[in-house]
């Protein structure tokens, strides 16, 4: 490691949330992403605190996906080091959500049979399979029929298979890009709830691009709030209030003031630009 | 009225038939040259039952499954081998393209010199044609197999051949029975053509050109009939198979 690495010049995550829970579960240090002549990231350090839900969010094509991808290993780093524990990306077991569940599922299995997937490519025998997306079903209360086939499945459907499908592994970090934002309002809502209720249940360190920030907020123990890119740490503000949160959370006025200082940053952000 | 909904594609073929008997009633068209859809049945009738038309019908089926099989045997495999990289494809695409629009009946004296006048020939050049239809398509399926879903398999811990057996393949398959489909038709019509000309005593194009030099009408439009409806049969056949395996196809 480089003197560069050890050090935390931006980060106001790390010592904070090394409290009881231990150290950070991610760290992130002079990572640098260019994409032709867009410098997206430069030698962006960050920690991602262990067993927390944290929102990212900011401003459009500011780089929150590209962050993401980059910690999943979607797309290669130009530069710096991402690691889980101390360890690398191929040591750990991780899950990913996408958007667009639609091409992320596969069509031509049946919903459990997508879900147990990544066990197969782990070659977990078949009845150990089996079993443990039975245990996930119950886990996490899931009712819907999983012999179907996704494309018989409505939209909110196939994006709990996806989430299932990414839970399975039992991963120890989650990560989701914008995974409601091609859903409807009502199953929207319904999935924001079916994903407190995971995070709840598992207690999975878990990372969640949005573009809403009610959402963001709401379903956060941490707010990463990014500038326009190359993109910086905004801010990172914490929401601590108790779970399971519920419609009465949002007129809270805790929430309010998180909301309304984290859209401050935001439009902040937006104007330098 | 929604009952009748099953009866409609018949309403062009009735149509069709009533179109017919009016001409040949009416005397629109010389009684010679235009038989009586009776007539023409009839013959079609006697001909698939016990004539000759049964048997040139089914050394047509024959060759038209081999060279089908023969062109998918060589054309799907390597199809996913050259769309699995998009460079290689692009290397070899002008060539494939040349190829695929090239009238295969051009290549009816090369493969002559090198087959003689037996099946040997009309099979090859039918199966040469419907490789390329099949490999072109095959080869796009490959390519065109959803980003998401590559990443989505990568993601999980799939190495490049997983990948490639567990994602890619099935991704490309309604774009394979595409090709099958344009491949087994072009591989009918070219067997028709070489039975008509390249020194055939059977098949269907053989029939058909029999039919017309001995000014056997009702015949000639009996083998016509014969050759549509296997065309539209085998078309059918890969219709129903992709349906059944591939049901998330258009999905
Ligand atoms: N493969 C790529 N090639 C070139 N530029 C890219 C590529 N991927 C992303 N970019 C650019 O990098 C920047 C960050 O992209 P990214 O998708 O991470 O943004 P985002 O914050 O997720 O945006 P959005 O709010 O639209 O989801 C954008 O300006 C985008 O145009
Ligand atoms: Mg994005």
């Amino acid at each position: 490691m480089d003197g560069r690495a050890t050090t935390l010049p931006k980060t106001p995550a790390g010592p904070l949330d090394a409290g009881p829970a231990g150290r950070p579960h991610v760290t992130i240090r002079g990572l640098s992403k260019r994409f032709g002549k867009a410098v997206i990231y430069d030698k962006f350090d960050f920690d991602i605190p262990r067993g927390k839900l944290i929102s990212v969010f900011g401003p459009n094509g500011c780089g929150k996906s590209t962050l993401i991808n980059m910690i999943a290993g979607l797309i290669p780093i130009d530069e710096g080091e991402i690691l889980f524990d101390g360890k690398r990306l191929n040591e750990i077991k991780f899950g990913y959500v996408f958007q667009n569940y639609r091409e992320a599922l596969f069509p031509w299995l049946r919903a459990i049979d997508n879900v147990e997937y990544p066990l197969k490519l782990m070659q977990v025998p078949a009845a150990e399979r089996k079993a443990r997306s039975e245990k996930l079903i119950a886990h996490l209360g899931v009712k819907i029929d999983l012999n179907r086939y996704p494309y018989e499945m409505s939209g909110g459907q196939q994006q709990l298979v996806s989430i299932m499908r990414a839970l399975i592994v039992e991963p120890e970090i989650l990560f989701l890009d914008e995974p409601f934002s091609a859903l409807d309002y009502e199953m929207t809502l319904f999935m924001r709830e079916q994903l407190q209720r995971v995070f709840q249940e598992t207690g999975t360190t878990t990372v969640l691009v949005s573009h809403d920030l009610e959402e963001a907020v709401y379903l956060a123990d941490r707010v990463l709030l990014l500038s326009r890119h190359p993109a910086l740490v905004a801010d990172f503000v914490h929401f601590d209030d108790a779970r399971p949160r519920t419609d009465a959370t949002l007129s809270a006025p805790d929430f309010i003031r998180i909301k309304a200082h984290c859209l401050e940053v935001f439009q902040r952000e937006v104007r330098k630009g | 009225m929604k009952r009748l909904d099953p009866f409609l594609p018949f309403v062009g073929a009735a149509g069709l038939v009533a179109v017919w008997y009016i001409a040949v009633w009416a005397r629109i068209v010389d009684p010679v040259l235009l038989p009586s859809p009776a007539e023409t049945f009839w013959a079609l009738w006697k001909g698939m039952t016990g004539g000759a038309l049964g048997m040139d019908f089914l050394m047509t089926v024959r060759r038209t499954v081999i060279s089908t099989l023969i062109a998918a045997a060589i054309a799907i495999p390597l199809g996913i081998f050259l769309g699995s990289s998009e460079r290689l494809y692009r290397s070899v695409e002008f060539v494939i393209d040349f190829f695929r629009s090239t009238p295969a009946s051009a290549m009816f004296p090369l493969f002559l010199v090198l087959f003689g006048v037996g099946d040997e020939t009309k099979i090859s050049v039918a199966a040469f044609g419907a490789m390329l239809v099949i490999l072109f398509n095959v080869a796009y399926g490959v390519m065109n197999a959803r980003k998401t879903r590559l990443l989505a398999a990568k993601v999980m811990g799939a190495s490049r051949f997983r990948v490639l057996t567990d994602v890619m393949l099935l991704e490309s398959l309604p774009q394979t029975f595409i090709g099958l489909r344009n491949g087994v038709s072009l591989a009918l019509v070219i067997i028709v053509v070489a039975e008509m000309f390249i020194g055939s005593t059977d098949g269907l194009g053989h029939r058909v050109f029999e039919a017309q030099q001995l000014f056997a009408m009702p015949d000639m439009y009996a083998a016509i009939f014969a050759a549509g409806a296997l065309g539209y049969g085998l078309n059918l056949g890969f219709l129903l198979i992709e349906r059944r395996y591939v049901h998330w196809s258009g999905k």
